[in-house]
C-alpha cells in the first residue's frame, strides 16, 4: 500500500519534472533559433520558400473559412439585431468580431492544422532519417538551415494571413447583409467606420495573430525537432503540435483579450 | 515548381495581404476620419457626464469634429472635467461657446455638443469651457416627472 503511494508520488513527481525539463529545452530551443535567423540575410531563398509551402499553401483554406465566417457572422446579428431595430449595426458586429477575435484566432487554428503540422512532420522525418546529423555532420547548423527559416516564415504569413481572413470576411458578411438581406450598402461601411478604430481593433487584432504565429511556428519547429525518432513519435509530435498550439492561442487569446480589451 | 513561380506566388501573397491590411483600414475602420492628436484640446466642468466615456464624440451642429480624451472628477469643486480634443481645423470657436451632454437617438451614445457663442476671442489649447450643460438622466427625470404628477 505504502509501496504503491510511493510509487505514485514518485511518477507524480518525474512527470511535472519532465514537464519543466521540456518547457526549458524548448525555451533554450527558441533562444538558439532566434540567434540564428541571420542567416537568413546570406539566403533569402529559403526563407522564400518556406513562405511560400506555409503562407501561400494555406491561403485557400483561409479565404474559404473566412468568407463563410464573415456570412454566417452577418446572417446571425441580423437576426438577434433585427428585433431592436438595430440591423444596421451588423456591419459593426461582423467587422469587430473579426477583426479583433475571429480573424486571429480561427486563422491561427487552422495554421496550426494546415502548416504546423506539416512542419513538425518535416522537420521529425528529417530527424528521424537522421538527415539533421547528416547535416551537422558537413558542418551545417540545421538550426540555421532548417528550422530558423521556417519559423521566420510562420511569423510573418501568420498577419497576413489573419488580415486577409478579415478583409475577405467582411466581403462574406456584406455580400449576406446588402445582397442577401437587403441592409443598405452605405450604411453598411458608414457604420463600420464609425465604430471601428485603427490602433485599438485593427491594430491589437494584428499584434494578436503576430504574437499567435510566434507560439504556433515555435511549438511546430521544436515538436518536429524534439520528436522520439521513430515512425510512432513522428506520429504523437505532430498530433501535440496540433493540439498543444491550439490551446496555447485559445489561452492566450483570453490573455491578450483581458490585456487589451479588458479596461 | 521553378524559382520564379515560386517567388512570384510568394510576391502575390505577401501583397494580397498587404492589400487586405489596407482595405480594412481604409474601409472598415475610422482611418478616413482619423485626424491624429495634433488637436488643441478644451476643457470643461460638468456636474454630471452621464454615460460620457473617453473618446465620445465631440460635435458642433451635428458634426463631429473632435473626441473626449480624458475625464476626471475634481475633489475641489466635486465636479467632472472633460477634456476634449478638437480638430485643427476648427479653431475659430468664440470663448464663451457653451457645451452639453447630449444623446443621439433615443437610446444612442452620449456626446458632447458645442453651442458657438458671440465673442471675438477665440477657444485656444487649454481654455476652459464654463457655459455647460449637464447630461439628463433618465431615473432624474421620471423622478421629477412623478413627483410633479403627485402635486396635481
Amino acid at each position: 500500500m505504502v509501496e504503491t503511494i510511493l510509487n505514485r508520488t514518485q511518477m507524480l513527481g518525474r512527470a511535472t519534472l519532465d514537464g519543466f525539463a521540456r518547457l526549458g529545452r524548448a525555451s533554450l530551443f527558441l533562444l538558439e533559433v532566434l540567434s540564428n535567423l541571420g542567416g537568413m540575410l546570406k539566403r533569402p531563398g529559403l526563407l522564400i520558400k518556406q513562405l511560400f509551402s506555409v503562407g501561400v499553401q494555406t491561403l485557400i483554406i483561409i479565404v474559404v473559412a473566412g468568407l463563410f465566417v464573415g456570412m454566417v457572422m452577418a446572417l446571425q446579428s441580423y437576426y438577434a439585431l433585427v428585433d431592436f431595430g438595430a440591423e444596421n449595426s451588423v456591419s459593426v458586429m461582423v467587422v469587430l468580431s473579426l477583426l479583433r477575435e475571429l480573424g486571429p484566432v480561427i486563422t491561427a487554428l487552422l495554421f496550426a492544422g494546415r502548416a504546423g503540422s506539416a512542419l513538425t512532420a518535416e522537420i521529425g522525418l528529417m530527424k528521424t532519417t537522421e538527415q539533421l546529423s547528416g547535416m551537422e555532420m558537413m558542418a551545417v547548423n540545421p538550426i540555421e538551415r532548417i528550422v530558423a527559416p521556417r519559423f521566420l516564415a510562420g511569423v510573418i504569413a501568420m498577419p497576413l494571413l489573419a488580415a486577409i481572413f478579415s478583409a475577405v470576411g467582411v466581403m462574406g458578411g456584406y455580400l449576406v447583409a446588402v445582397e442577401l438581406l437587403g441592409l443598405d450598402a452605405g450604411a453598411f461601411w458608414s457604420q463600420a467606420q464609425e465604430n471601428v478604430e485603427l490602433i485599438d481593433d485593427l491594430g491589437n487584432g494584428m499584434i494578436k495573430s503576430l504574437v499567435f504565429g510566434v507560439v504556433v511556428s515555435w511549438i511546430a519547429v521544436f515538436e518536429g525537432y524534439d520528436c522520439i525518432p521513430t515512425s510512432e513519435g513522428l506520429g504523437q509530435a505532430t498530433t501535440r503540435t496540433v493540439v498543444y498550439g491550439s490551446l496555447a492561442i485559445l489561452v492566450l487569446d483570453f490573455v491578450l483579450t483581458a490585456l487589451m480589451f479588458g479596461k | 515548381m521553378n524559382t520564379r513561380t515560386l517567388e512570384l506566388m510568394v510576391g502575390l501573397f505577401v501583397a494580397a495581404g498587404i492589400a487586405a491590411l489596407f482595405m480594412l483600414a481604409m474601409s472598415a475602420s475610422n482611418l478616413s476620419s482619423y485626424g491624429g492628436d495634433e488637436g488643441y484640446t478644451v476643457k470643461a466642468r460638468f456636474d454630471n457626464i452621464g454615460g460620457l466615456k473617453t473618446r465620445s464624440p465631440v460635435s458642433a451642429g451635428g458634426v463631429r469634429i473632435g473626441r473626449v480624451t480624458e475625464i476626471g472628477y475634481d475633489m475641489a469643486g466635486y465636479e467632472a472635467w472633460v477634456t476634449m480634443s478638437i480638430d485643427p481645423q476648427y479653431d475659430a470657436f468664440p470663448i464663451d461657446t457653451s457645451a452639453s451632454i447630449l444623446t443621439s437617438g433615443l437610446l444612442g451614445e452620449q456626446y458632447v455638443g458645442l453651442e458657438p457663442g458671440a465673442e471675438d476671442e477665440y477657444l485656444a489649447s487649454g481654455s476652459v469651457i464654463t457655459l455647460t450643460q449637464s447630461a439628463l438622466v433618465l431615473e432624474q427625470i421620471i423622478g421629477q416627472f412623478l413627483y410633479s404628477k403627485g402635486d396635481e
